[in-house]
């Protein structure tokens, strides 16, 4: 059953720019999801619509059982956190700690609870050294963490992660998957729009391709990844080594180095 | 060998630091050569590229010793507007560098220009000249404002060649980009590569890095651990224990190679990769 339901949406901007179009995407509880696609496709409207940012101009957005249109976002935030692209446009405290604290502080959870929130997800991202630092002495790639641990402690059941990726060194990549797969044995929903395409093949398994407005495809990341008509047609490129496997003609359809590996041995 | 920087023995420490957070760095630039900076966040890739155009020490000040020539000049006794002319610093966030004074993507190009003096004709052509060089003419009368991160990104990085550098210094133009954007801009780092334009390129996209630069300097906490032609750097497993990812050819590579596959060398190209993988099914006789 769909946590997530979006039908035949259309979201036009109030300066008659339309966004997305027609959208529809059903996603379950516990599924971890990897939104991909050019930037202007419709990537970064499709998630605001899902934590009521933005409201559809057509069709109706639910979430679990609510119609956004009928909730406040300060409502649907408790089932759905936004970490936003750009760190800096989430970011409003002088220190750490109160930045990861307001959302659990705002659900109205008691003292103790908010506390061990605020511990368990600056844990998870990684912050716990900076708590008391004011989050503009951190490099853009660690304020991105933090705004990674502020979602993260309102404990929505849905998180949604903006191009977590952007400019994060390798010890950050691995940290950003162990989130994925430490919120994903939580039991959430986890739904990363990203331009990493490695990123998408070590961490997921549902792919949604996104281009000019649309949903071109929904499916497993190998159907993705091997389907040469929606990759060019939303402008994406395999992942190296499925390229590599192409350009070569191997029999199989590969996504990884073990893949390779196997099949070339 | 002609280098266009010299640094000899250079630390450095920001004024409110405990610590250097560049330690006793030796190296020369040679001239005509894309650079790249590798290394993990808060290794000392900015801060390197802040004492490369000057900002250290004529802007943040801190403690900075050793000797740092740039064209035989000493950064210390060079003034920012001196380092300018030959130095020219293209910032990680194309938001941060527009200036927001200007309307149109036209007289965002030509700022820089109106504030050496150059003459109003001479700006014109030159104006011309780079937006047709990195293909941003379609955006003329813009405003910057309006433009996509790529968009953007491109016009920030004409804004500083149109005033001529020998030398760019580009902090990670990419970060923010998506692939499509990503390529513009290295495009735009391949034609100033062809004008013999020496490049310091900061750059997490480790797959681009093999592609375009010539050699790789890996500053990992405030030292330069591994220094040298971007295929030996990139071919070496030293690397990721200094948390430096390898090309994903390279992974395959090195994982081929300890499974007992005889390659000649470890790729970090796809180029390299395809050459290296049917040079192997051929010696092994597999066809496909």
């Amino acid at each position: 059953m769909s946590f997530i339901s979006l039908k035949n949406i259309t979201f036009a901007y109030p300066n008659g720019h339309t966004a997305v179009e027609n959208v529809s995407m059903e996603i379950g509880k516990g599924e971890t999801v990897a939104i991909v696609g050019q930037n202007g496709a419709g990537k970064t409207t499709a998630v605001k619509l899902m934590n009521g940012l933005l409201k559809p101009t057509k069709g109706d957005v639910i979430i679990d059982d609510w119609n956004t249109k009928e909730h406040t976002t300060a409502q649907i935030s408790r089932k759905v956190g936004y970490v936003f692209q750009n760190p800096d446009d989430q970011i409003f405290h002088s220190d750490v700690y109160s930045e990861v604290e307001f959302g659990p502080k705002k659900l109205g959870l008691s003292v103790e609870q908010t506390k061990e929130n605020v511990m368990k997800a600056a844990k998870l991202a990684g912050i716990e050294p900076y708590l008391q630092e004011n989050p503009y002495n951190l490099p853009y790639s660690m304020r991105k963490f933090v705004t990674m641990a502020a979602v993260v402690a309102m404990d929505c059941d849905v998180i949604i992660l903006d191009e977590p990726t952007a400019g994060q060194d390798m010890q950050g990549m691995q940290r950003i998957s162990s989130l994925i797969a430490a919120l994903k044995s939580e039991g959430k929903t986890v739904i990363t729009i990203t331009h990493d395409m490695e990123f998408v093949v070590q961490n997921f398994e549902r792919v949604i391709v996104m281009a000019h407005k649309n949903v071109v495809a929904d499916t497993n990341k190998r159907d993705i990844f091997w389907n040469h008509a929606i990759l060019e047609e939303s402008m994406l490129k395999q992942p190296h080594i499925s390229r590599l496997s192409h350009t070569l003609g191997l029999p199989k359809q590969i996504l990884t180095i073990e893949e390779f590996v196997e099949t070339m041995l | 060998m002609n280098s266009v920087i010299k640094i000899s023995n250079m630390s450095y420490k920001y004024p409110t630091g405990k610590v250097d957070v560049l330690k006793n760095i030796n190296i020369e630039i040679e001239k005509g050569l894309l650079y790249a900076v590798v290394g993990p966040n808060g290794g000392g890739k900015t801060t390197f590229c802040n004492v490369l155009r000057g900002f250290i020490p004529h802007f943040y000040r801190g403690d900075l010793r050793g000797e740092v020539l740039v064209n035989g000049k000493n950064i210390v006794e060079s003034t920012l507007g001196e380092l300018s002319l030959s130095v020219g610093f293209v910032f990680q966030n194309p938001f941060i560098q527009i200036s927001g004074v200007k309307e149109t993507v036209f007289e965002e190009v030509a700022y820089g220009l109106e504030n050496l003096g150059v003459h109003p004709d001479e700006i014109r052509t030159r104006v011309e000249a780079i937006l047709k060089l990195v293909k941003i003419e379609h955006l003329r009368d813009k405003n910057p404002f309006e433009l996509s991160g790529g968009q953007r990104q491109r016009v920030a990085l004409a804004s500083i060649i149109v005033m001529e550098p020998d030398i760019l210094v580009i902090d990670e133009p990419t970060s923010q980009l998506d692939p499509q954007g990503t390529e513009e801009v290295f495009e735009i780092i391949q034609i100033m590569k062809e004008k013999g334009k020496t490049i310091i390129l900061v750059e997490h996209k480790i797959e681009l890095i093999a592609e375009f630069a010539d050699r790789v300097i890996l500053l990992h906490d405030g030292e330069i651990v591994m220094e040298g032609t971007t295929q030996d750097v990139l071919s070496d497993e030293k690397a990721l224990s200094y948390d430096v990812m390898l090309p994903q050819y390279a992974m395959l590579g090195l994982e081929l190679k300890k499974r007992g596959v005889p390659l000649r060398k470890i790729p970090i190209t796809e180029e390299q990769a395809v050459e290296e993988m049917n040079w192997w099914m051929a010696e092994r006789g597999v066809r496909i």
